[in-house]
């Protein structure tokens, strides 16, 4: 069930500069939970300490944000596409 | 569906344009989405830009020329050499002028026809609700997350738009908070990201021409809310990725437990944001780390006693390509993965171009063990001004 993670710019350089990932995964936390065992960096731009999805990191499965859908255990199927949208406050005034 | 911004009362709306006026606006004119009416609803609207840089440039020209009646233009910051590369609004000529006033000429000399008042001051809690007050749109084109922040939560109290984007290297967002149904930006984010975890766009770069792309659709989005035309970004994302050349649109959902307009407010009057954020003022741009540290002048002093120091260099290869101090070049992402290629016997003293980045790398470090290890305060910049002024800063 390969689904696809977008990694968005801020935190490519934690990813070896890869844009996106494709991983088998059945749910977005397992998706996650993959990228972060490959790119161990990203690990703690993306979870806080105790394992939790930091606040300012907001996650989707195509257009939906997960936080309403089923969070973590959101299911994926195959063709999804994760997207990691993290905060960006970049106006340069 | 259209939504239209209720122009604030108070002043006379105009009734009509000059002949001049419908010379200059004869392309809007003509085309039936906006005509006369329309054209004197743009007229009568008064609009707020919150920061005259990157996205401010482009705004700022387009609905000064688009005829907006009453532009009003805050910004405490100065025109600077490395704002020209995007920041359109100003000329060369400009640097070391104040911004909000450098924009103000050049928008009056594009048209003269319309009201644009300067506040060249910093926006605060103490001022935002009674500059908002007399505007009815908000545009954000602010650079950092306190002011983000605080504009959102003016804008709900105040019930009115706020036209949102933002920018980094060469991805933005785009979207419109604030409106009596639609999200807001602490439904999308209720917490901003600890201070040092995100780069800004003076550490991660921004390609000029992108804020110029996003700061358009926030003039676009800004005008159909005036028009009451057509399909607005409410409750919608808008993603932009200029490499990919790519639009990417997610959904936005109003949190109905969102703590400024859910339908039970815990926040229901402006805060310090610079705490929320975790930022304390002055000290903001500074490292997120405590570390120790060495001046330039000790560090060339040192070298020129031969001391055995190894330069570390925690920069990206293209950075060490515009001016290096001959360091060993190890980019701060992949320290983890290459700390072994480091001796923690030798004396190392680890830079970058500010002296932040370095201090994460210092405190890494030392967390792995290493002991003898310095962070050189202030980075090449300091350097330059220190010690060598032949190496560029950037």
């Amino acid at each position: 069930m390969p689904v696809k993670v977008m990694i968005p710019s801020p935190l490519r350089p934690y990813a070896g500069k890869r844009d996106s990932a494709e991983f088998n995964a059945h749910t977005v936390g397992e998706a996650l939970g993959h990228l972060t065992s490959e790119f161990g960096d990203l690990r703690k731009h993306l979870f806080t300490e105790d394992g939790k999805l930091r606040s300012f990191v907001n996650v989707y499965v195509n257009d939906e944000d997960i936080r309403y859908l089923a969070k973590e255990k959101t299911p994926t199927k195959d063709g999804d596409t994760i997207s990691i949208i993290p905060s960006i406050a970049g106006g340069c005034i | 569906m259209a939504t239209t911004v209720q122009p604030q009362t108070g002043t006379k709306p105009a009734a009509g344009l000059s002949n001049e006026e419908i010379l200059r606006y004869s392309r809007h004119l003509i085309m039936p989405e906006v005509g006369m009416e329309g054209q004197l609803k743009l007229k009568n609207a008064k609009v707020l830009l919150i920061g005259t840089g990157g996205l401010g440039a482009p705004l700022g020209l387009y609905l000064a020329a688009a005829g907006v009646g009453k532009l009003g233009l805050v910004d405490f910051d100065v025109v600077d050499f490395t704002n020209l590369q995007r920041q359109v609004t100003f000329g060369t000529s400009d640097v070391g002028k104040p911004k909000s006033e450098a924009a103000r000429a050049r928008l009056a000399n594009l048209n003269p026809d319309i009201q644009i008042q300067s506040f060249e001051t910093q926006l605060t809690s103490a001022n935002a609700l009674e500059l908002f007050k007399d505007f009815d749109v908000i545009v954000d084109g602010t650079d950092n997350f306190p002011t983000r922040y605080l504009v959102n939560d003016a804008c709900i109290l105040l019930k009115k738009p706020n036209v949102y984007g933002s920018i980094f290297r060469f991805e933005g967002q785009a979207t419109v908070f604030g409106m009596p149904d639609g999200p807001c930006y602490r439904c999308l984010y209720p917490e901003p990201p600890p201070p040092g975890l995100v780069p800004s766009c003076a550490e991660g770069g921004v390609l000029g021409v992108l804020p110029g792309i996003v700061g358009s659709i926030q003039a676009m989005e800004t005008i159909k809310l005036i028009l009451g035309r057509g399909d607005n970004l409410i409750g919608r994302l808008l993603l932009f990725d200029a490499l990919g050349m790519k639009f990417r649109e997610l959904k936005l959902r109003k949190n109905p437990n969102c703590p400024v307009c859910g339908t039970h407010p815990t926040i229901t009057k402006l805060i310090d944001y610079y705490e929320f954020c975790g930022v304390r003022g002055e000290e903001a741009p500074g490292p997120t780390v405590q570390v120790p540290e060495i001046t330039p002048r000790e560090l060339k002093a040192r070298l020129d006693r031969g001391d055995d120091l190894f330069i570390l260099d925690v920069r990206e290869p293209h950075e060490y390509q515009i001016c290096n101090l001959k360091g060993h070049l190890l980019p701060l992402g992949e320290l983890t993965r290459r700390v072994h290629e480091l001796d923690s016997s030798r004396e190392i003293v680890a830079h970058c171009r500010s002296g932040k980045r370095s201090a994460e790398a210092v405190d890494f470090l030392r967390k792995a063990g290493f002991r003898k290890i310095l962070n050189l305060k202030g980075g090449i910049l300091a350097w330059s001004d220190e010690v060598d002024p032949s190496v560029p800063k950037y």
